[in-house]
Order: C-alpha cells, then sequence, then structure tokens
C-alpha cells in the first residue's frame, strides 16, 4: 500500500507542509511531524511544498 | 467563571504582542507555546523596517544584529538596481536576531501581566456556554481551560483556525517555500540586504541575503511550488555553489511563508486569529513580523472590548477585522495583485528593467518608481494594475 512518510534527518520543522494540507491529515508536535495516515488522501500538495525535499510517497 | 479572559496560541511576536496589550488593558490573560524555548528554531530572514518597529518598540542593540541603509536588487544577467532603506518597505532597516527578540517580547507580556507558558500545545477546541474549552498540553500532562476569547497566533501551521471554521489552508501559489543558511567567510557590505531576482536562481520568488553584523549573513531562498520544479534547498544549494563556494553555513532555517494575500475574515465565535495564522505576511516580500504585532495589538483591543461588552460573538469581533484590514488589509490585496503581474515577468524582462534603472541615483529609486518603470515599458502587461500606481 501507498503511504507518505517523512524522512526525520532531512525534515526542518517547519510547518509548511501542514499549512498546505486541505485534510488536515499532518500536525507539527513541537519539532516532530505527525502523519495521520487514515486522513492522508496521498495528494502530495505537501510533498511539492516541502523545502526540505523531506517527504515522499513510497509504496 | 472561566480560567481566563484571553488565551493567546503561540508565542511569536503576534501573540506576544497581543498578550502584552490584552494584559495592559486589564485582562486575564494566557500566553502558551508549544515550544520549549521561545522563539528557536527561528522561522525568518529577521529584517523589519524601522518604523514598522519602533511604533511598538524601542530599538535595543540586544537583538539588532545590523542596521541597512541599502537595498540592492540584482537581474538574472546581473544588473543591479539600489534602493535606500527607507524606499524599499517592509524588510529593510534594521536585522534582527530574533532568537532573543522573541524571548524579550514575551517577556514584556509577563511583565505587564501574563501568565506564560512553554513546552505547552492547545490540541483540542470546543465552543460551550458561550465560552471556548481548550485543550492544552503541558510538559506532557492534558489539561482543559475555559476562555472567553481565543486569540491564534499559532503561526503558518495554525490548527486554531481550523477548529474555529476559519479555512486559511494554503493552495501551491499561495505559498512560499523556504530555506536560508546563516553563512560565515563570505563577501557582502554590511549594511546593504541583498535580493536576486529571475525564475533562473528562484521560480515564483527570490534570493535574499541579509547581513548579521559584519561577520555573517542570512542567505536564503523562496520558491512558489507551483512554478518550483526542485525543492527550496536544490535552488539555494545551486546558488551558494555559485555564488559563496567558500563560504561556511553554520545555521539552517526552514519555513514556509504565507503569499495568500488578505483573507476575507479573521474571526469566528470567540476567535480571532493574527499574523501567520491569519496570512497576514506581505505577498511581494514575505515580510510579516511587523503585520504581525500589528494584529496582535488589534487583536488585544477587540478582545478587550468584547469582554467589556460580555459579548464574543463573531458580530462584535468584526472590529478586529476592521481595524487589521484598515491598517494593513488594504496592501495585502494590492501587493497579492502586483506579486502575480510580477510572477508573469520572465528573466529577459527582468533584465531589460533593471538595465534601464541600473546606476539610477539612489534618492530617486523606490518600489513606486520601480512599479512605474515597469508600467512604462509594458505597458499592455501592466495597464490593470494604473490604479495602484499612478
Ligand atoms: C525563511 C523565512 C524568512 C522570513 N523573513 C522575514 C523577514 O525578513 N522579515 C519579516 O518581517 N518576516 C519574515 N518572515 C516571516 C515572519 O517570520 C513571520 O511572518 C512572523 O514570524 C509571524 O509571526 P507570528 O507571531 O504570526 O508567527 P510565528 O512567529 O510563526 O509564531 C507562531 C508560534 O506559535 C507556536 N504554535 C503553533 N501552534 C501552536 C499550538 N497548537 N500551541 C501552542 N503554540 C503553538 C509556534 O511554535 C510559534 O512559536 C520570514 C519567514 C520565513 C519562513
Ligand atoms: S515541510 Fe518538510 S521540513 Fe517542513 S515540517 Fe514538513 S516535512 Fe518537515
Ligand atoms: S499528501 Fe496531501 S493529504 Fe497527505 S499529508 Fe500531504 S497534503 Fe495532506
Amino acid at each position: 500500500m501507498k503511504k507518505l512518510i517523512v524522512n526525520r534527518y532531512r525534515c526542518g520543522y517547519c510547518g509548511a507542509c501542514v499549512a498546505v494540507c486541505k485534510f488536515n491529515a499532518n500536525e507539527l508536535v513541537e519539532t516532530y511531524l505527525e502523519i495521520y495516515e487514515d486522513k492522508c488522501t496521498l495528494c502530495q500538495a505537501c510533498v511539492r511544498t516541502c523545502p526540505m525535499n523531506a517527504l515522499e510517497v513510497v509504496e | 467563571m472561566t480560567d481566563y479572559d484571553v488565551v493567546v496560541v503561540g508565542a511569536g511576536p503576534a501573540g506576544s504582542i497581543a498578550a502584552k496589550t490584552a494584559a495592559e488593558k486589564g485582562l486575564d490573560v494566557l500566553l502558551i507555546e508549544k515550544r520549549q524555548e521561545i522563539g528557536v528554531p527561528v522561522r525568518c530572514a529577521e529584517g523589519v523596517s524601522r518604523e514598522g518597529l519602533e511604533k511598538f518598540v524601542n530599538p535595543d542593540s540586544k537583538w539588532i544584529a545590523s542596521e541597512i541603509e541599502n537595498a540592492e536588487i540584482i537581474s538574472p544577467s546581473n544588473h543591479k538596481v539600489v534602493l535606500s532603506a527607507e524606499n524599499a518597505g517592509n524588510e529593510v532597516g534594521y536585522v534582527l536576531e530574533r532568537k532573543i527578540f522573541d524571548r524579550y517580547l514575551a517577556r514584556l507580556a509577563s511583565k505587564a501581566g501574563a501568565d506564560v507558558l512553554t513546552k505547552t500545545s492547545a490540541v483540542s477546541f470546543k465552543r460551550e456556554n458561550g465560552t471556548v474549552k481548550l485543550g492544552i498540553r503541558s510538559m506532557g500532562e492534558f489539561s482543559e481551560i475555559t476562555a472567553k476569547i481565543v486569540i491564534g497566533a499559532d503561526g503558518v501551521e495554525s490548527r486554531v483556525a481550523k477548529w474555529a471554521g476559519i479555512d486559511t489552508t494554503l493552495k501551491l501559489n499561495e505559498i512560499e517555500s523556504c530555506v536560508q543558511y546563516l553563512m560565515t567567510n563570505i563577501e557582502f557590505d554590511d549594511d546593504t540586504t541583498y535580493f536576486w531576482v529571475g525564475r533562473k536562481y528562484a521560480p515564483g520568488g527570490y534570493i535574499w541575503l541579509f547581513p548579521k553584523g559584519k561577520d555573517a549573513a542570512n542567505v536564503g531562498i523562496g520558491v512558489m511550488p507551483s512554478l518550483a520544479e526542485k525543492s527550496a534547498k536544490w535552488y539555494l544549494d545551486r546558488f551558494v555553489e555559485e555564488h559563496f563556494p567558500e563560504g561556511e553555513i553554520v545555521e539552517v532555517v526552514v519555513g514556509g511563508v504565507p503569499v495568500k494575500g488578505a483573507i476575507d475574515t479573521a474571526v469566528a465565535d470567540n476567535v480571532m486569529l493574527a499574523g501567520d495564522a491569519a496570512r497576514h505576511t506581505d505577498p511581494i516580500t514575505g515580510g510579516g513580523i511587523i503585520n504581525a504585532m500589528s494584529a496582535g495589538h488589534h487583536a488585544a483591543i477587540a478582545a478587550y472590548e468584547a469582554i467589556k461588552a460580555k459579548d464574543y460573538s463573531k458580530e462584535t469581533l468584526k472590529r478586529y477585522d476592521e481595524k487589521w484590514k484598515s491598517d494593513f488589509g488594504e496592501s495585502l490585496v494590492r501587493n497579492k495583485k502586483l506579486q502575480e503581474k510580477m510572477m508573469r515577468l520572465d528573466d529577459p524582462t527582468l533584465d531589460r528593467l533593471a538595465k534601464s534603472l541600473e546606476g539610477m541615483p539612489i534618492e530617486e529609486m523606490s518600489v513606486r518608481r520601480l512599479a512605474f518603470e515597469l508600467f512604462k515599458k509594458h505597458p499592455r502587461l501592466l495597464w490593470d494594475l494604473r490604479e495602484f500606481i499612478v
């Protein structure tokens, strides 16, 4: 199954991905990005926005 | 009984000024910040206008890293246009040390009488009997507090907006995706800010260099995800390799800047949004500190009036919408339109324009003049902007 993953070694915990998610499928908990798989539609808006290229949809 | 008159979520410039102002008005105020240290990690290039800053605080050498006289705009083929700080707008004047500045503002809030809690997140929200039950997690412990009014100053990733029913989700052409390096071992004039424009450098955005003292500078980039093919970091790395191959990177900053323009409303029952949460950043420059502080101030005054009238409804809080709109809302609308036009200029056009203005005496250059020259040269392209320019 496809899912969105965050590379924590790249993530700069900036919240840009949260600002573009229409589905409330992610949240920046202090410096930790949570992704809620049940809400994520894999629309990739966050993937395209991430300044660090830290997000990726994988099989 | 409520625990607080006002709970302010987020201790950035918007939240701290809101909490300070509300406390000075005699309200019971709580300011919460999810990070354990206010101000870090920084998400900013730290430039502000002198006039804007001095409306709120007296400049203090503890948190001013540089004073800027000139802004240099560099076109894709290296033509340079120089503006004086007064004429360059929002982001030029001082370069702050926000790690210290943000804490200073939070301390002003606490001095004015606000309670402040760090490592404390707002995690849930419900309205009950005309007030709000706000769930907070403070150092791992969950509790609920009741408040008459919640000011959402929770930045670009605002949750308060969504809870309150104000849709502030940014589209891919309404955000700048940003990375910045604090660099040493590079050459620059320490009283000048530099802006590299054009698709070659930064699709839908620009690259900046803001001095921090004599030896270091913020070198950063914003790109628009709808236009960029690679990540912001990719474009910045390419630039740095070309322009500052000897430079050392001593800090990394990452962020998203809303460039949405004015939203219809920043209020709902019991809730006001201020600063980045309300998308109050300037769509052209990406500057948001001063507008955030202004919005925080207006929101606190509106909260005070609502509490005096014992009415926290959207209708009453709409006074806040009027305030921020008449303060800087119109410039958000105008600059959003200008930004959309500017984005359509291709690199050869930017080069021609910069070339024609190159060497113009600084006193005669301003953003207005720039727009005017653009207008003269490209009447068709900019015809519909005439109302803003002449
Ligand atoms: C790379 C970059 C460069 C920039 N350069 C400039 C510049 O040169 N000049 C300029 O004027 N502006 C600049 N900006 C914009 C500027 O940083 C913002 O506009 C400004 O910080 C907005 O202030 P704020 O108080 O609204 O939000 P923020 O400063 O983002 O503060 C929001 C706070 O809320 C906290 N928070 C979020 N959610 C919660 C929660 N649920 N509970 C508790 N706390 C929460 C966050 O941790 C954060 O501390 C830049 C932005 C970026 C990303
Ligand atoms: S946009 Fe990228 S760097 Fe920023 S919080 Fe999301 S995953 Fe991390
Ligand atoms: S892929 Fe789409 S739905 Fe999933 S977290 Fe990213 S923006 Fe949200």
